[in-house]
């Protein structure tokens, strides 16, 4: 092989180069996020429940919302009828963040550590925050 | 393959013959088949039920004569105050759902000179929620849509501004988004207007127009134009032969814009 030397340097240079980021992290991971419930609304609530139960909210809302969004915009019906029975009026912005007045603790926190950027929140706002 | 010289050439006629006529052939070999295919395809696309019509048709009326400068202002900020509408202050980027223009340009196409009642009246101009609506037929991603009772919706969720809509619309009524108009809002807000919190934003690259209000409608509201205004815009079923609208209009003279398009715009014009 001709210029071992350099080779071997180059390479030692390109896996310090490579490797310096799992290093430099490692060990210090980001906390899971706990997105807060901590809001006058829920602390109202005589049973701190959502529409649905906390497990199904947590892994489904993406699609529970779009469907939301699909039934009150498309098919003009705003009423969502949940698996107890219960009415609950669909509406993003005046039903879910009236409890959830806390986008910024309960919304972001998740989607800031996953990194999605959902597009709800181009047209959608936070009501309760001062800023648009 | 076996095949002699003639029958080869009775199946390129026939081939040629279908090719170039198309829909013609058919019509030739068996009448009315097509014509009812597509009659029924056209039937679909409305999303009504056959014979019988729709059950609800909002209609706005307009009363011309009792509208007055004071009353437009403040029918229109009602209105931009209630869906988040953006001021920009320049026509390049405006965004419009309820507006005002003068005779000549509403009607432009029976427009006449010697008419002075008319010529000096001023006009709200508005979404025609047209029965058949141009800008529902041309939408390539359905982002507009007619809601069973009538209503044409703008899903801002789906629309990719292609503006083609705009471009169908014959009244003017749709407005594109050039600039995010969140940026105007925070400056309006800078300046003291309230935002309305019920209701989201439009993000840029969208389409809007009015909406009917249906999100009023739904809870029961009266849509905000007539609230604003209740003795100049009246709404309601014109589906309902003993509804209020239909009383006046049988009372009342009234005009549509651009009929002979055949669009059959829902909002009408007192005189």
């Amino acid at each position: 092989m001709y210029d071992t030397g350099k080779v071997i340097i180059g390479l030692a240079i390109f896996a310090c180069i490579f490797l310096f980021p799992f290093l430099y992290s490692h060990g210090s991971a980001a906390p899971k996020p706990k997105p807060s419930l901590d809001t006058p609304a829920i602390k109202a609530l005589p049973q701190k429940k959502c529409v649905e139960d906390t497990k199904f909210m947590i892994t489904t809302h993406m699609q529970f919302l779009n469907n939301w969004r699909d039934q009150a915009l498309r098919d003009g019906n705003r009423w969502y009828v949940n698996k107890e029975g219960k009415k609950v009026w669909i509406s993003l912005q005046n039903t879910c963040l009236r409890c959830h007045s806390n986008k910024k603790e309960f919304c972001d926190k998740c989607h800031n550590y996953a990194g999605v950027d959902p597009y709800c929140w181009d047209c959608h706002y936070d009501p309760n925050g001062s800023k648009l | 393959m076996n095949m002699d010289r003639r029958k080869f050439l009775k199946a390129a006629g026939l081939t040629t013959l279908v090719g170039l006529g198309g829909k013609g052939v058919f019509e030739l070999l068996k009448p009315g088949t097509v014509e009812a295919e597509m009659a029924h395809e056209g039937h679909e696309e409305g999303g009504q039920e056959k014979g019988s019509g729709p059950k609800v048709r909002w209609a706005m009326l307009i009363d011309i004569m009792a509208l007055n400068q004071e009353k437009i202002e403040k029918i229109v900020h009602t209105c931009h105050h209630l869906h988040n509408v953006p001021n920009w202050g320049d026509p390049k980027n405006e965004i419009k759902w309820i507006w005002e223009d003068e005779y000549e340009h509403v009607f432009p196409d029976s427009y006449n000179e010697y008419n002075h009642i008319l010529a000096g009246l001023p006009f709200l101009l508005m979404c025609n929620h047209c029965d058949n609506p141009p800008c529902v037929r041309v939408c390539p991603v359905q982002a507009t849509f007619k809601r069973p009772d009538g209503i044409v919706a703008q899903d801002y969720h789906r629309c990719i501004g292609c503006r083609f809509c705009m471009a169908a619309c014959p009244y003017g009524s749709r407005s594109f988004n050039w600039l995010d108009p969140r940026v105007s809002l925070r400056k309006e807000i800078a300046q003291g207007r309230k935002l309305n919190k019920r209701f989201p934003t439009r993000m840029r690259g969208v389409v809007e127009k009015c909406n009917f209000c249906v999100e009023r409608l739904a809870e029961g509201k009266d849509p905000g134009c007539v609230e604003a205004a209740p003795d100049v815009m009246f709404y309601g079923n014109l589906a309902d032969p003993n509804s209020n609208v239909r009383k006046i209009l049988k009372e009342r003279v009234s005009l549509r814009r651009k009929l002979e398009l055949g669009t059959k715009p829902s909002v009408f014009y007192l005189i």
